[in-house]
């Protein structure tokens, strides 16, 4: 008995002590290599800023790049720079938040497709704010803030409902069904809001296809409490979508409060996705497109994934911004309609990809 | 054996009846609303006097606005109602799936895309409009078609994959509005939910003519259609030929969808609500197309009577279909959902 135990235990002890190392190194050098690509999209947002104040409809030197950074707008190409720089701002912070987002949903509903576009939310939020301007007299960043980010939930909760009825759960079909006819509908309630206030048809253009454009800082700066609690209950039920990836029986199996983690994801999702809309209208696909791609780069954990949705999110919104401003010189395209055309057939790639089974 | 048999052919009977009766209810619905359309607006005119307009007779003041406004209107609605409705659940029964209708799947968007790029680039009118929305929408479906295409096309592919391609042509003709500064809101409308302001005969000779050929081209095939979605093998061995009905079918379909878009806009819902509607009238076991279509007419008069009439604002007909239709179109999710998705 006892010389079989200490065998037992000896055989144990030497598999192990061969396993551990490996495993130990993968697990390094899995780190290292976020480590890496973490350096590599934070470098590449960095190009992506400094390209976003240099390329643009009007041409300009460096000097005047440098001397409207720092606050100088005596000449024309001086004063584009300075309008540039907000609006940069403004991008990547969007982009930021709706790539996180979009991982937080699809961690949330466990659906490759989950998108604060597709699913409605930003079309939401821009309702209630289209309604409150023109039937209650709305004005302000920050109430339209706070109404945004009511419509946003108001909506998430009500396409996740509609979804989630009959067999199987909310599945990718079901949400991205219920998502475009709420859009769909909340798109003709926005023009049967608007059409009769011809004297507000113009500011509430914007509500309806998202652009950074005319972007100051007053208009940043009163949201951004908005998005930094949105980030900070994202980023710290991150744990929690790591265990509900494995299902809800398995994450309550581990100790995981199933609701408190999906409802403290969706809560930071959903505020994060307001507050974006507030500033910038409603933009679809970034929040779809990025969390695929990061996986491909970091793996499935949330903790890193959200992260680096973020920054991706970041990089892609402005780079669309400044094709947006290229492309169409000396106009601009709206950046809701670059991501749209970017994002469609990235949507369509992720649909062939699955297995859909018959409904 | 002779029970059985008088069963099934009674219940025939009482199906074809039901269908007869129905058919015969939505004939008198959309002949009414086309006439209190011609009746009813600002000036309400006798019947005796549009009557008269309509014979060629000249009556002061009728004249204009009966003939040359009220008339085109009216006509291009119930022949826009037809074709939406009539091409919508020609997609939806082929695919077995109510969601499966052109305005969901990007059918429409592309029309609509191609019309407003033609307007606004290159100054198209009339018929060369029509031709490129036909184009741009068989393109659309075509695209849809091959991009779903793997081991077999799948039905919920090929309408997520529909849905992205909605979204990206629906931003296309965003665009492009936004290029045309000239242009008012409401013209704009037109194009981003369907509206018959502004209707003349112009527009309604194009979908006219298109709709005198394909939709007997397309009632011809009701039998075969029925037979798809058993499946191709089931249809062929009922004696269809499967290949040659379902481009026919398609053509047709897409053919109507589109010339109804370039004249009218792409009309909010009213293809994809026309055929469930129409099925829960009926009830199942007959062909919808016709009972469909002329729900789809009749949904198009209401509207646009309700959006010019009912309030203080005069709403384009496709904000009234889709603020009507959408409720709708959530119970018909939640209801499909319930009973396992058929129409």
């Amino acid at each position: 008995m006892t010389i079989s135990t200490t065998s037992s235990t000896g055989t144990t002890g030497s598999t192990s002590g061969s396993t551990r190392p490996a495993g130990a190194d993968s697990l390094r050098s899995s780190r290292r290599s976020r480590v890496v690509w973490l350096l590599v999209v934070v470098g590449v947002l960095a190009c992506v800023a400094v390209s976003s104040l240099v390329l643009g409809s009007r041409q300009v030197g460096w000097g005047d790049i440098v001397a409207g950074v720092t606050g100088h707008d005596t000449t024309i190409a001086e004063a584009a720079v300075a309008k540039r720089v907000p609006r940069t701002v403004l991008a990547m912070v969007v982009g930021a938040a709706l790539g996180l987002a979009g991982a937080a949903m699809q961690g949330v509903t466990r659906n490759p497709l989950a998108d604060p576009g597709i699913l409605g939310v930003n079309m939401g939020a821009s309702l209630a704010v289209v309604t409150g301007i023109a039937w209650f007299g709305l004005s302000g960043a920050q109430s339209f803030t706070w109404v945004a980010i009511t419509g946003a939930a108001v909506t998430a909760v009500f396409v996740y409902a509609v979804a989630s009825m009959g067999r199987g759960g909310p599945t990718p079909l079901k949400l991205a069904l219920a998502g475009t006819a709420t859009t769909a509908a909340f798109s003709s309630f926005i023009t049967a809001v608007v059409l009769p206030r011809g004297d507000i048809a113009d500011s509430v253009r914007s509500w309806q296809i998202g652009g950074v454009g005319g972007a100051t800082f007053d208009r940043i700066l009163p949201v951004v409490p908005f998005l930094v609690v949105g980030l900070l209950v994202s980023v710290v039920s991150a744990r929690g979508l790591n265990s509900l990836a494995l299902g809800d029986d398995v994450a309550a199996g581990l100790g995981e409060r199933v609701a408190i983690a999906r409802g403290s994801a969706a809560l930071g999702a959903v505020v994060l996705c307001g507050a974006a809309t507030a500033l910038a209208g409603p933009i679809g696909f970034v929040g779809l497109v990025l969390p695929h791609v990061c996986r491909l780069l970091v793996g499935i954990d949330h903790r890193w994934l959200l992260p680096f949705s973020a920054l991706t999110g970041a990089c892609l919104l402005t780079v669309a911004d400044v094709v947006g401003r290229v492309v169409a010189r000396p106009g601009e395209l709206d950046v809701g309609i670059i991501t749209a055309i970017i994002g469609a057939p990235f949507f369509i790639y992720i649909v062939r990809r699955q297995k859909v089974r018959a409904l | 054996m002779t029970t059985t048999l008088e069963l099934v052919v009674a219940g025939r009977r009482r199906r074809a009846r039901r269908r007869a009766s129905i058919v015969g209810v939505l004939l008198v619905l959309a002949a009414a609303l086309f006439a209190a359309s011609l009746v009813y607006g600002r000036t309400v005119y006798p019947i005796g006097d549009v009557w008269a307009v309509i014979r060629g007779e000249e009556v002061p003041g009728a004249t204009f606005t009966v003939g040359r406004l009220r008339l085109p209107r009216a006509v291009l609605a119930v022949i826009a109602g037809f074709a939406f409705g009539l091409g919508g659940v020609t997609f939806q029964t082929m695919l077995r799936n109510p969601l499966a209708s052109p305005d969901i799947i990007g059918i429409t968007g592309g029309a609509s895309a191609a019309a407003t790029i033609g307007i606004v680039f290159f100054s198209l009118e009339g018929a060369q409009i029509s031709v490129l929305a036909i184009v741009a929408g068989l393109m659309v479906a075509m695209v849809i078609y091959a991009l779903s295409f793997k081991d077999g096309v799948a039905g919920i592919r090929l309408i997520l994959i529909g849905i992205g391609i909605a979204a990206m042509l629906e931003s296309v003709t965003t665009y492009v509005l936004s290029k045309a500064g000239q242009w008012d809101l409401q013209e704009a409308l037109r194009w981003l939910t369907g509206s018959l302001n502004g209707s003349s005969w112009s527009d309604v000779v194009p979908l006219l003519v298109a709709s005198l050929v394909l939709v007997p081209l397309l009632l011809s095939r009701t039998g075969a259609l029925g037979t798809l979605p058993l499946g191709d093998d089931t249809a062929a061995a009922l004696g269809t030929r499967v290949e040659a009905t379902r481009l026919v079918v398609v053509l047709a379909a897409v053919g109507l969808i589109a010339f109804a878009t370039a004249a009218t806009g792409p009309i909010a819902f009213v293809a994809f609500l026309a055929g469930p509607i129409a099925a829960r009238l009926v009830g199942p076991g007959a062909s919808l197309l016709v009972p469909a279509a002329l729900v789809g007419a009749v949904l198009v008069l209401l509207a646009d009577l309700v959006g010019q009439y009912a309030l203080d604002t005069r709403y384009p007909v496709g904000v009234v279909t889709g603020v009507l239709g959408a409720p709708y179109l959530v119970y018909l999710i939640v209801r499909t959902n319930r009973a396992g998705g058929n129409l």
